[in-house]
């Protein structure tokens, strides 16, 4: 029996359905064929659209607020280069597994193949960089493809779905019909590991005499830092974390041992290389963490705990996988163990690497450096601030140098290393996150690739502060040309083209300050953390050709790690 | 290492799209691909044939079942099945009589379907080894054009009961 009442339009019909998902806020930009949308949005009170200034900002928005809060980021934007414009973004979500729902307009379903006019074929466009993707064929499959597009962006391994909603859908009507239960019969994801391989990997590790966990972003995603850092501890385990890893465990804490990888610590790489059992918890073997995946932990048993199976076996073979959430598995693993491994030789041996390379720099030539402004962010934040950063240098010395306490407080873009993230992020994570400061890092690159959304910023009054690292250089693409180039410095110089920076975020309404005098990095800090009712811009002019180490060259073993020693007494390897 | 590899997908929009997206995009080999309805109105199936080592073929499975269009992957090749193709093969008779090629044709127990003056069309189903070999007898005479099907296959006997996704936990 149908009831008139719940007759709608496809328009009407596509925002009771993000109510009825929870959705708050959804970052957009209109256009032609999403006009019905926007009509209904004139006067939706029950969630906030923000209004970016290009697409792919909306996306990257996006991601920023679903890795803080946990929930699913929502795009809306028109077809053609509305579309087009975010697939940047989407790459990124897709390599970071970022679940967020992008919904692109379409031209009117009987002109689609027809070249008309702002029409892209964004299903065969975004099909190998989502999750899944969806064309709406008919007004009756709205509500429930919606469904359907939430629940695969948050379940399982999470990651960018993208729907594509032909006009004449929007303006079509039928009866709302809000399904309760999903049953998509080819998509189950695991949910708990073999409880055999948990309590095999409970007793290998029990056993073990130089055991490591190496922890991913994944333990983050499946809400089990909790559960790591009881494991941990109850057992005395050491932690290094990946890129996205930073915050599963507490970086201030004794276990951490930083990151690992290229621009990982020595100590967590030489972990890795000497160790016999490592645990590989919702991490993925990514090239810029293993190097050569021949000597990678080469004398460890692996064991491998993730919720994709593709990710078993893919970079690296290991010797017990599990599939499953690895909440479930940390919390099964921890009930399992019969008893602690004996770690004190272990973590000796660790002790004398962290002291015979610790991570350091020079802070007393009057100049001013990266990791001092960072280690100075961190001091003032104590570690648990929200910092969003960018790509490239100033990237990896956030990594190492600001120690992140908290889950969700680390964001950046990792396996796809997108320029001109961090902006749009960080303005996308203020919107879910109020109850600590968010730091925006980029370098004066990447800052200038999303800079239309200082706008997006200052209209919307959000408490970012963004800072600008300066070297006026593409400072990592300069480092490998010193390395691996002959220091043949190809576009990669700034200095002469770079924009006075405090004069563009004045332009965009933002107090905007400068300094290259490490005495005043404090201040700035102390003027930037008293406000917190609109954006700042901080510009930090630094040493401009300082290279990120230690480094492990890619495709390499940690035995080739390059790092810089200050004491005068070691020999620096370089 | 040759394998086949079945793959039943939901019959939805850019479900096919999805796999050979896959196979290029993760540098897959595609031998041959074949996509047909199947006894459930709804679902199609897929006949890859594929090539690479054990690592390689985990990987294929793998992200085939990680796609939320598939069903059900199977590798043939670890069971009993049956594998057939079918061809057809336009030959010249400028070379060759008519008998001659219809005797061929009854060899392979093919059958002819297009007789003009100057060519002669064979129809030829059977196990890819078998199509290799009626071609190789044909090409000497002089082979026009040729189509092939790429392989379906199917196990031998009982069905296979549908495979959950890897490790699922129904609770």
């Amino acid at each position: 029996m149908k009831n008139n009442e719940t007759i709608m339009k496809g328009a009407q019909i596509f925002f009771e359905c993000l109510r009825r998902e929870k959705v708050e806020h959804i970052f957009g930009f209109p256009g032609g064929a999403v006009l019905p949308l926007y009509e209904q949005l004139y006067d939706i009170d029950y969630l906030q659209h923000i209004l970016v200034r290009h697409e792919q900002g909306a996306v990257h928005a996006a991601e920023g607020y679903a890795k803080v809060s946990g929930k699913t980021g929502v795009v809306l934007v028109t077809s053609g280069p509305g579309a087009t414009n975010t697939v940047t973004g989407i790459a990124d979500a897709y390599m970071d597994s970022v679940p967020i729902v992008v919904f692109t307009g379409q031209v009117p379903s009987p002109l689609i193949g027809n070249d008309a006019f702002q029409e892209a074929d964004i299903m065969g466009i975004t099909r190998p960089i989502t999750k899944h993707n969806f064309l709406v064929r008919n007004v009756e499959e709205l509500a429930l493809t919606i469904r359907k597009a939430f629940y695969i962006a948050s379940s399982g391994r999470p990651g960018p779905v993208v729907v594509d909603l032909p006009k004449d859908v929007l303006n079509a009507s039928c009866e709302f019909i809000y399904p309760d239960d999903l049953d998509i019969r080819g998509y189950k994801p695991a949910l708990k590991g073999h409880i055999n391989d948990i309590k095999k990997a409970a007793e290998v590790i029990a056993n073990a005499k130089r055991p490591l966990l190496y922890v991913g972003g994944g333990v983050i995603m499946s809400g089990g830092t909790q559960e790591l850092a009881l494991f941990a501890r109850e057992n005395k385990l050491p932690v290094t974390m990946t890129l996205q890893g930073l915050g599963a465990y507490p970086g201030t804490d004794e276990l951490s041992l930083g990151m690992l990888g290229m621009h990982g610590t020595y100590y967590a790489n030489q972990a890795v290389d000497n160790c016999d059992v490592i645990v590989s918890l919702g991490a993925r073997f990514d090239d810029r963490v293993t190097g050569n995946v021949e000597t990678f932990a080469k004398n460890a048993f692996k064991i491998h705990a993730d919720i994709d199976p593709t990710c078993i076996n893919k970079n690296v073979i290991v010797d017990l996988p599990i599939v499953g959430d690895v909440k479930h598995i940390l919390a099964e693993l921890a009930a399992e163990m019969q008893r602690a491994p004996d770690t004190n030789d272990w973590w000796q041996q660790i002790y004398e690497w962290r002291d015979e390379c610790p991570l350091q720099y020079e802070d007393n030539d009057g100049r001013l450096r990266t990791e001092y402004v960072i280690d100075k962010l961190f001091q003032k934040t104590s570690g648990n601030a929200v910092v969003v950063t960018d790509v490239g240098q100033h990237q990896m010395w956030t990594a190492q140098y600001y120690k992140y306490n908290n889950p969700r407080s680390n964001i950046t873009s990792g396996g796809l290393g997108t320029m001109g993230f961090s902006v749009p992020a960080a303005i996308g994570a203020s919107f879910a996150c109020k109850d600590k400061p968010i730091i925006s890092i980029s370098g004066d690159g990447g800052f200038q690739m999303n800079i239309q959304e200082l706008v997006t910023a200052a209209a919307y009054k959000v408490p970012v502060k963004f800072i600008i690292i300066n070297n006026s250089y593409l400072g990592m693409v300069r480092q490998w040309q010193e390395l691996f180039y002959a220091e043949r410095y190809s576009f990669t110089d700034l200095a002469a083209s770079n924009p006075d920076f405090v004069k563009v975020g004045n332009a965009f309404g933002i107090e905007s300050f400068s300094t290259d005098n490490p005495k005043e990095v404090d201040s700035l800090f102390e003027k930037a953390f008293e406000i917190n009712d609109r954006p700042i811009l901080l510009e930090f002019k630094v040493v401009r050709d300082d290279m990120v180490f230690p480094m492990v060259p890619a495709g390499g073993s940690i035995s080739e790690i390059m790092v810089k020693r200050l004491n005068p007494k070691r020999i620096t390897l370089l | 290492m040759k394998h086949t590899i079945s793959v039943l997908v939901e019959n939805h929009f850019g479900a096919f799209d999805r796999v050979a997206t896959l196979f290029s995009g993760k540098g897959f080999n595609l031998r041959s691909i074949s996509i047909g309805e199947t006894e459930i109105p709804e679902v199609s199936r897929m006949t890859i044939v594929t090539e690479g080592d054990a690592r390689i073929l985990e990987q294929v499975i793998k992200q085939l079942d990680r796609l939320i269009d598939t069903l059900k992957v199977i590798d043939l090749t670890s069971v009993i099945h049956v594998e057939r193709e079918l061809a057809l093969i336009k030959v010249s008779l400028e070379n060759a009589s008519m008998e001659q090629i219809k005797n061929i044709t009854d060899i392979f127990r093919g059958n002819i379907v297009d007789i003009t003056n100057n060519s002669i069309t064979i129809e030829i189903t059977g196990p890819p080894d078998k199509i290799d070999a009626t071609v190789n007898v044909l090409m000497p005479y002089g082979v026009i054009e040729m189509a092939r099907s790429g392989i379906v296959a199917l196990t031998r006997g009982e069905q296979v009961k549908p495979k959950n996704k890897i490790n699922t936990l129904t609770n």
